[in-house]
């Protein structure tokens, strides 16, 4: 038979019931290879459930660092009656299974061309341990003990993870050493070690960490000043305000009083969530929310307000699969266009895209200060992937130097030297005017904020020319915007082939891979990664210098691709879509293929301008 | 369109403790209906905010949609405000109550506003106890949009064009009561002399106070079958009680006889005097006002006066034990734990 054999290069993928706590066992495995100095990329493919449905852990393995996701399971570790069928089905040929060997295996689940490696689990913890609960955990910590051997994980850094977890609980160090070795002990004694697939030490992720998007966006939040944070429960971005909530109990608390130096409202709804952040925002204070696709649907009402209010308010939108209530807990990146164009009348919106966790703590911190200097909704676009998975990620950053940018707010001093105080007066010509936050001077500097249409000095009005005004000022505002946002990434120092690809969030460490993948093929791009909406004259000038331009990105219906040609008026035919919206992270041989296909169907003149083929 | 007043004053106005005019708290002319109940609720905001010598830039006042969210332009001009979007303004106050403890919130809504839709951000201010006064120009129909019923016009009520409400109304007095809201209380806009030591008293009380203002809408709803038309409720008008408010530090003057008066002390010393007593009534006991509201209600009286208080009410800082200085006005030093800390949060990841 086949047999799978490489170092450092390889897929492992954990079949488990979901709420049976596999995943600090699994989180173990991959924090090991992290620590292995190899490049590790876990992902999590789980149910919308608490407990009893399957799901799964993946762990890609690359030496050479590529971390999106790679179709094709080398090891399969199946904990899961359930969905074994299809595990066993999803094991490349030659490939290994790892199995609980307490029960025969059904000959359904035979197949001739993979390997099958039995573990008597549920034997073992029934004959070590006897609370039922600890004999579910503790089967967990045996199959990491059993791949320690199978794949070569050094031993000693599992324990040091141990070691770590357990620091303030230590009675439990000893029984979970102990369930590492029963497994390892069981493969020495059983069978050859290690597989043809295994890992090697290496120097390869330097100061890195493994750390997922919403935790980032959390410690963004907090280096970046907010003091109120609002939400409503909704995955994947309740474990932002979690994650907000666990480091400000620790760092935001005054030493003296006991009392706290921030306020976390779990609202009624995601309307009251966007509204408290308005107030608070309003009134001073740096607040932020975040959500998912629904939450950005119940929350346009007062994005429009906000923009129209000129408030500043940050979004962190962790995007899942929609539409409607969709995909839950799968992601996707398709609120693209309902983000930047959430609310009626003509609204848009400054929309930011990390692409790693330390891009996730820049933004968010960014997306505060970038919100009190054009005083308008900021929205980071995050999504499920990103936001939950931990990833490979430079270290998080901040320059002690680095003050708050809170934008154009009079002070009383200033107020008082003031003749008259205009809230939506240009006095700069950049189209950002000065505001006041109340309280500040006994008879200056009061307005009154409201959605309905105003002139310069805030006083209602259904003046058309007073309207036309200050809808064309805003306009100059968004021009503005475009040079304070993050600028797109280019790959190249100078822009030297016919074709070009775009992409952003997520989607870059496939695409960068793909681009590896289609060199090896002969097929060269260019390539640009968005980092923010506006666009600038960056973003138009790739496009203009290439004869057609792919754009990836994980929708059906290529947003990012239709508000390029909406925003910088390309001519449609000119971008590609290059799609992928199966609720699983795009890998990099789905672009590789669509992208081959297109190039070569164009090389025999094929006018095709969508190759959208969905993921298998 | 925003009609500007006068600025010419009297040189001789009498003035208040900090040296204010009573015009000083008023704002521009209203563009409401002439005889509307919400002008006179806007002026009994004036006679309080002049009387408690409120200096106008530490309130900052908050509406939604509707004819009574437009009636903060009518007052206060020396304050922020903010007309919010239609039964939004619960959610716009908790956030600037968060951002700034320091000033006084007052919220002005209507029954489309409050009763409809924005029950749900209504509900949970009140769950919150958000340090604000909540003042509801209550009027049982939709003025703006020509007099459709709204969700407090009682059954059977016609509406000036002849349709009756079959269904009943939500009474957001007693919601409140059975919320757990620390602070109720009713009054009729042609009522001054009651509406102002309430609006006074709502403003000293720690945490959220509703004011259900029944404020009858002259132009749709003021026909004799409606039970929220100016000659309804005085026919029908029945006071728990007279009320005095007597701000902190100032000598209580009057005295009556025992029995048939209580006091209530709140948190800043201030004091609320209750007069002519409805019998088996304790403004402190919950129970008491809603068995109180509903045989009001069933004999077909428009109870009014301060129906409950909890004195030991705590507001929402107190509940989020947030710190003293207003969170808006803290810098860096107190909101950025430093490089150093993000390289041991850092090393936690590895």
């Amino acid at each position: 038979m086949e047999q799978l054999n490489a170092v450092n290069d390889f897929v492992v993928r954990f079949a488990n019931v979901n709420g049976t706590g596999s995943a600090s066992a699994n989180n173990m495995f991959a924090k090991a290879i992290f620590r292995m100095g190899i490049p590790v990329t876990p992902k999590n493919i789980f149910p919308s459930n608490i407990q009893g449905l399957p799901t799964w852990y993946e762990v890609r393995i690359s030496e050479k660092g590529y971390l999106g996701r790679r179709e094709g399971v080398d090891l399969m570790v199946c904990i899961n009656p359930q969905s074994m069928a299809e595990d066993v089905a999803s094991v490349k040929p030659g490939g290994y299974f790892l199995y609980d060997s307490t029960k025969k295996l059904h000959p359904q689940f035979i197949r001739e061309d993979i390997h099958y490696i039995g573990l008597p689990m549920t034997d073992m913890v029934m004959h070590h341990y006897s609370e039922p609960r600890q004999r579910q955990l503790f089967k967990n910590v045996v199959y990491v003990g059993a791949l320690s051997a199978l794949l070569d994980i050094e031993f000693g850094v599992l324990e040091s993870i141990i070691r770590d977890q357990f620091k303030k609980k230590e009675k439990l160090i000893a029984p979970n050493i102990k369930a590492l070795e029963l497994g390892l002990h069981y493969i020495q004694e059983h069978y050859e070690y290690p597989l043809g697939i295994r890992l090697e030490r290496r120097d390869k992720v330097n100061d890195s960490i493994l750390i997922d998007g919403n935790t980032a966006c959390a410690l963004g939040a907090i280096y970046g000043g907010a003091t109120v944070a609002a939400w409503y429960p909704i995955t994947p971005s309740t474990s932002v305000v979690s994650a907000f909530g666990k480091y400000v109990s620790r760092l935001r608390i005054d030493p003296e009083s006991g009392r706290r130096k921030f306020a976390i409202v779990q609202a009624e709804d995601e309307l009251a969530a966007m509204g408290v952040v308005i107030g608070a925002t309003w009134n001073g204070a740096r607040a932020f929310t975040a959500t998912s696709g629904p939450g950005v649907s119940l929350m346009s009402e007062f994005l429009g307000l906000a923009y129209f209010a000129e408030i500043p308010a940050v979004l962190i939108n962790v995007q899942r699969g929609g539409p409607s209530t969709g995909m839950p807990t799968r992601t996707q990146q398709p609120d693209i266009l309902s983000s930047a164009y959430a609310s009626h009348g003509d609204t848009k919106h400054i929309l930011l895209f990390p692409s790693t966790p330390a891009e996730c703590f820049e933004m968010t911190a960014t997306a505060l200060d970038l919100a009190d200097r054009l005083q308008t909704p900021v929205i980071v676009m995050s999504d499920l992937d990103l936001g939950m998975n931990e990833h490979l990620s430079p270290p998080l950053k901040w320059d002690d130097g680095r003050r708050y940018d809170r934008g154009k707010v009079l002070s009383a001093e200033e107020l008082e030297k003031l003749e008259k105080f205009g809230r939506y007066l240009d006095v700069d010509g950049d189209g950002i005017c000065f505001r006041t936050i109340p309280g500040t001077h006994p008879t200056k500097g009061s307005f009154f904020t409201r959605g309905t249409s105003k002139d310069e000095y805030a006083r209602y009005t259904e003046n058309g020319e007073a309207y036309v005004r200050n809808m064309d000022r805003l306009a100059r505002k968004w021009e503005t915007a475009k040079l304070k946002v993050p600028p797109p990434e280019l790959y190249q120092n100078e822009n030297r082939h016919r074709y070009g690809m775009i992409f952003f969030g997520t989607t870059t460490y496939a695409a960068l891979e793909a681009m590896d993948l289609l060199r090896e093929k002969g097929i060269e791009l260019d390539a640009m990664r968005l980092a923010s909406f506006p666009f600038s004259e960056t973003v138009r000038q790739f496009i203009e210098q290439h004869e057609k331009v792919f754009v990836i990105e994980q929708n059906r219906d290529a947003q990012m691709r239709s508000l390029l040609i909406n925003e910088l008026e390309i001519a449609p035919r000119q971008l590609i879509s290059v799609l992928n919206y199966d609720g699983k992270p795009i890998p990099a041989d789905t672009i590789e293929q669509q992208i081959a296909r297109t190039f070569n169907s164009e090389t025999t003149k094929d006018d095709v301008h969508k190759a959208q083929v969905p993921a298998s | 369109m925003t009609y500007i007043k006068p600025r010419f004053r009297h040189p001789e106005l009498p003035r208040n403790k900090i040296g204010y005019a009573k015009a000083d708290y008023e704002g521009a002319i209203s563009t409401l209906c002439a005889g509307c109940g919400h002008d006179s609720i806007s002026a009994g905001i004036v006679q309080a905010c002049y009387e408690l010598s409120i200096e106008p830039h530490r309130l900052a006042k908050l509406s939604g949609i509707g004819c009574s969210s437009k009636t903060p332009t009518y007052f206060l001009s020396n304050s922020h405000g903010f007309n919010a979007v239609h039964g939004r303004m619960p959610s716009i106050a908790t956030g600037a109550c968060l951002a700034n403890r320091e000033l006084i919130y007052l919220g002005v809504s209507g029954d489309g506003d409050s009763a409809s839709i924005g029950m749900g951000q209504f509900v949970h201010a009140i769950r919150r106890n958000v340090n604000m006064v909540y003042i509801v120009m209550n009027n049982g129909c939709y003025g703006l949009t020509k007099g459709q019923h709204s969700a407090t016009a009682d059954a059977g009520a016609q509406s000036k064009t002849g349709s009756t409400n079959p269904f009943p109304s939500i009474d957001l007095v007693g919601l409140a009561l059975e919320l757990g809201a620390t602070f109720v209380g009713r009054s009729f806009s042609g009522d001054k002399k009651q509406l102002v030591p309430l609006i006074k008293a709502a403003m000293s009380h720690p945490g959220f106070a509703l004011l259900d203002v029944i404020s009858p809408c002259v132009t749709f709803n003021n026909q004799p079958q409606s039970t929220k038309s100016y000659d309804y409720v005085r026919a029908h008008l029945e006071a728990t009680a007279t009320i005095d408010f007597v701000p902190h530090r100032e000598e209580i003057t009057v005295s009556y006889q025992p029995g048939h008066s209580a006091s209530v002390e709140l948190h800043d010393g201030s004091v609320i005097q209750l007069h002519k007593l409805a019998p088996h009534w304790d403004p402190t006991d919950r129970n008491s006002a809603v068995t109180r509201l509903l045989e009001s209600k069933m004999k077909g009286e428009v109870l009014t006066g301060l129906l409950y208080i909890d004195p030991e009410s705590q507001g929402l800082h107190e509940l989020e034990q947030t710190v003293e200085q207003p969170l808006n006005t803290l810098k860096e030093e107190d909101l950025n734990p430093g490089a150093e800390v993000l390289e041991e949060i850092n090393n936690s990841f590895r």
